[in-house]
């Protein structure tokens, strides 16, 4: 075995992961949400590539690709959404939108 | 297969030290990702972790992934971002604005639950099956393998994907597009 085993990788991908939760709650600003998202992601893949290389099977970096794929189509989504916020002159704070709320 | 020629003796040191470094600049990119108080430079840090996860796939021996990383986040997705958070201004967001609110204490402790509980399991299982890394051919991960796969065994979620693009494209487009007007549409 070439370097750090599995449990080193799943240690940094679950520490990634933690830090994009609390990016997610933390913030109020939905640009910075979106990019704390985009950190848990990439945690998830690590873990899967991981695990990949693990059983020497190609499957997770598949899993990986598409993981990446629905990613970059939440980004344009997201990014849609928060144009369309400032569009309509909505505050850029998750904190105030509260039409929504039942 | 990149890592063929470090099997042995210094190489091992080397792949370590690879390694440390790369998870190093990871986790003190993604801290900078969440924290910085300026969106822009939230973004530019992306950029960091994105390439330090690359180093870690390489080591991996994931070589397509982590070139399609690189392309689709580095090239695409931040870039994406940037043209964003220029068009809005860039606006400052504290993180820890108004002092030490619920939220924040609740978002600390829920981090913190989520990476002790997953160490633990991770500790608790990390000594028999999971330390003993399967061997693979030198194909393992290459672009030619990859495609293989995309389009035999998982062929399914080769096409599904398709379709999520072209929905999220058309779904950028109808949100991108400016309010008519004469207000038939919202």
């Amino acid at each position: 075995m070439t370097g750090p085993g599995i449990a080193a990788y799943l240690v940094l991908s679950v520490v990634l992961f933690a830090t994009g939760a609390f990016g997610v709650l933390i913030r109020r600003s939905p640009l910075i949400i979106l990019l704390a998202l985009e950190l848990m992601v990439n945690a998830g893949n690590l873990a899967l590539i991981a695990f990949s290389r693990e059983w020497g099977s190609g499957d997770g970096q598949i899993f990986a690709l598409t993981v990446m794929v629905v990613a970059a189509a939440e980004a344009v989504v997201g990014l849609g959404l928060i144009v369309a916020m400032s569009r309509r002159r909505v505050e850029l704070d998750v904190d105030k939108l509260t039409s929504l709320r039942g | 297969m990149i890592l063929a020629s470090f099997t042995s003796g210094a190489g091992e040191v080397i792949v370590w030290m690879v390694w440390i470094g790369a998870a190093l600049a990871l986790v003190s990119s993604g801290i900078a990702v969440v924290l910085f108080s300026n969106p822009f430079y939230s973004a530019l840090s992306l950029i960091g972790n994105l390439a330090s996860l690359a180093v870690l796939y390489l080591l991996l021996e994931a070589e397509f992934v982590a070139a399609a990383q690189v392309l689709v986040y580095a090239g695409a997705i931040v870039v994406m971002f940037l043209f964003v958070i220029a068009y809005l201004g860039g606006r400052a967001d504290t993180p820890w604005a108004g002092g030490p609110r619920i939220q924040n204490v609740g978002a600390v402790l829920v981090a913190g639950a989520i990476a002790v509980e997953v160490i633990v399991v991770i500790g608790l299982k990390a000594g028999g099956r999971l330390s003993d890394p399967a061997r693979v051919t030198g194909s393992f991960g290459s672009p030619s393998e990859i495609g293989k796969l995309f389009l035999s065994d998982h062929l399914l979620a080769f096409e599904v994907t398709s379709i999520v693009l072209l929905v999220a494209a058309v779904g950028g487009v109808i949100l991108g597009t400016a309010p008519h007007k004469h207000g038939e549409v919202e």
